[in-house]
């Protein structure tokens, strides 16, 4: 079975994220890139799939910059078979990325779609479920468990008061949620054949994909931040102020 | 021109009051768009929402008439939101980004190739939104092009709508779907039933971290202190990674979002991804052992101590003040 994994590139979650003065953006100096966390549980997902499986392929897919190179090595270095980096300069709104991804899955013909539910930068969760539609395919949201039996796929999705149950044939997308998995890292061995593996680049003008932004960013700006208050000494005198300064008890 | 259509989230009839707030969030964007606001419901039990919902103020309420609505799946309800906000012209179709509109808006959108902004916290008067961006360390200024926009609200960041004076018109419409492209089926839903008060919804939330070490010490240590302040719970997503509580508590960028008039974090270090979730909260206590502890940095409150005996203390405090 084939399966195809998008994978961002975005800051570590570790950083601190300052907004430049002008508004124009994010400081990116000193900013460590990681794949988005929850594209690694995709591909460790679809990896599993595979090895259970016994054959099959796992396909990156990224559409970004030549420094995205890096995150699909380290993808391909956990395991996947190959990437394709579909080159694009500038930034893409989420229509625009679907379509991109949609238009190379319908070349690439892959069973499933296993995709991040959120990208932990720009927080959208929006691209799995568009590209279930573009492509007319079911959709399972906010995995934590994935079953196949033949060309059946049974989905555990983490929604509001509890954990629903969803079933449909593929091919079909689904998106990932912290609980599916744990992600494996690359193994040195892994690291190795990686720089091997087949990574093809394709320029984004030549899908003939209508890429007109309709979501426009024009500022941003950072929160206004919240003053730490004081330490009460004990319990007593925290339920005190609790009930006679702040009155919410 | 300007109409928006609200996707009034409901289960069996009953709706949380983040359904409420997307209704309000949809009359203010067509106040501010000179449109009307119609609410649109779909699926076993929407009439009797409907009749509620029609005494919040929309201007009409659409109930959504179909075999294969009569329970939520993405595909079919995408389709046939769509279908109405082709049939009505509006233009926005709008939702309060819970797991179900989470779900279901960028798919409608998809089908209507109109672009989307996630879980907005403003509607500015010349068009444009905010939105928070970066685990909220970033708010963006954003605009959305076309005759047709999705949007999904954030819950805290809108107040729930209002009783109106008098009840808006229910109408019923059957819309054309195309059943063999439908291939979503509901297998079952596994709820997680509570009686305490929802957490989007509780005026006070105690949340439990790793520092609690077990799920008995959810139940043992900190329970006690949430029932005693009639509180929601919540958690961090390390005590949810660990099994100690369900996924469905999980307070953060990645899980709830929640602003209660009272935030008690109790064992929770502070990461950014936890704070996403619960910095805009009125008051916010800190219970921790480590008084370096990033939490204490958003703290109203904070108390350096050993949980295990700060709050079986803290239940017998809080049980003073009610005698
Ligand atoms: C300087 C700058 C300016 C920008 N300006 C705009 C703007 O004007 N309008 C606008 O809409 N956005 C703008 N963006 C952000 C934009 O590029 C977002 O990354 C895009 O909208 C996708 O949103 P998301 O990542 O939140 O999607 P989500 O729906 O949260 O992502 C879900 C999943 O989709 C996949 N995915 C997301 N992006 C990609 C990708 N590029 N390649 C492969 N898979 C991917 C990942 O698997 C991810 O887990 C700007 C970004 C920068 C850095
Ligand atoms: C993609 C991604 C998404 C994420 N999304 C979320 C999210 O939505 N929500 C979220 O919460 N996190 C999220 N995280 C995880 C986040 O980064 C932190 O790892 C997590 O919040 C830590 O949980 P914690 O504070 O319970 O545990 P820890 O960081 O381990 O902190 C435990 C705290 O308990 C204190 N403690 C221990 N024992 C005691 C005691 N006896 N008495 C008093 N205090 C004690 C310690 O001093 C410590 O401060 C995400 C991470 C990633 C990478």
């Amino acid at each position: 079975m084939k399966i195809l994994v998008p994978v961002k590139r975005v800051p570590d979650p570790a950083t601190t994220i300052r907004v430049l003065p002008d508004g124009s953006g994010i400081a990116t100096d000193n900013v460590k890139w990681v794949i988005n966390p929850f594209d690694e549980i995709a591909i460790e997902e679809a990896l599993r799939i595979k090895e259970k499986q016994g054959s099959g392929e796992v396909v990156l897919i990224s559409v970004g910059q030549t420094a995205w190179q890096e995150q699909l090595r380290t993808g391909l270095a956990m395991g996947a078979d190959r990437a394709i980096l579909v080159k694009a300069d500038n930034p893409l709104d989420t229509l625009a990325i679907a379509r991109v991804i949609a238009k190379v899955a319908s070349d690439e013909k892959p069973e499933l779609i296993i995709i991040g539910k959120q990208a932990i930068d720009d927080d959208s969760n929006q691209i799995g479920q568009m590209l279930a539609e573009m492509l007319g395919w079911p959709q399972a949201t906010f995995a934590s468990k994935v079953e196949l039996a033949g060309e059946k796929c049974t989905v555990v999705r983490e929604v509001d008061g509890g954990l629903e149950t969803v079933a449909f044939p593929m091919p079909a997308v689904i998106t990932t949620d912290l609980r599916l998995n744990e992600p494996r890292y690359a193994s040195l061995p892994g690291i190795m054949k990686a720089r091997k593996k087949p990574l093809n680049e394709i320029a984004v003008d030549s899908l003939g994909v209508d890429l007109t932004p309709k979501l426009k960013i024009k500022t941003l700006k950072a929160p206004e931040k919240r003053q730490a208050g004081r330490k009460v000494a004990s319990v007593e005198e925290l339920v005190q102020v609790l009930h006679t300064e702040a009155k919410v008890i | 021109m300007g109409d928006v259509l609200v996707f009034a989230e409901h289960r069996g009839g009953h709706f949380p009051k983040t359904t409420l707030i997307a209704v309000n969030a949809g009359l203010e964007m067509a106040r501010k768009r000179g449109g009307q606001c119609i609410a649109v419901l779909s699926g076993e039990g929407a009439t009797a929402a409907a009749a509620e919902i029609a005494k919040y103020g929309p201007s009409k309420v659409i109930v959504l008439d179909h075999p294969k609505l009569a329970h939520y799946l993405a595909d079919a309800a995408a389709q046939a939101l769509a279908d109405l906000a082709k049939k009505t012209g509006a233009e926005t179709v709008l939702a309060t980004a819970t797991a179900m509109g989470k779900d279901l808006m960028p798919r409608l959108a998809a089908r209507l190739g109109a672009p989307m902004a996630s879980e907005i916290i403003a509607i500015n008067d010349d068009g444009t939104m905010v939105r928070p961006m970066y685990a909220g360390n970033a708010l963006a200024t954003i605009e959305l092009d076309g005759p047709v926009r999705v949007v999904t609200v954030r819950g805290t960041a809108f107040d729930a709508a209002k009783p109106a004076d008098v009840a808006a018109p229910i109408e019923t419409v059957t819309p054309e779907l195309d059943a063999a492209s439908l291939k979503m089926e509901f297998v079952g839903f596994n709820e997680i039933k509570s009686d305490r008060p929802q957490l989007t919804e509780a005026r006070i939330v105690v949340s439990g971290g790793r520092g609690l070490k077990s799920g008995d010490n959810f139940k043992t240590v900190l329970e006690p202190l949430v029932d005693e302040m009639g509180a929601a719970m919540g958690a961090s997503r390390a005590a949810v990674d660990a099994g100690f509580v369900p996924n469905d508590l999980q307070v953060g960028q990645t899980g709830k979002v929640v602003a209660p008039e009272l935030y008690v974090a109790v064992g929770i270090s502070g990461a950014i991804q936890h704070l996403a979730g619960m910095k805009d909260s009125k008051t916010i206590v800190a219970i921790n052992k480590d008084e370096e502890a990033p939490i204490f940095g958003v703290a109203d409150y904070g108390l350096v101590a050993d949980l295990f005996k700060a709050v079986p203390e803290m239940v017998e405090e809080v049980k003073k003040l009610k005698h």
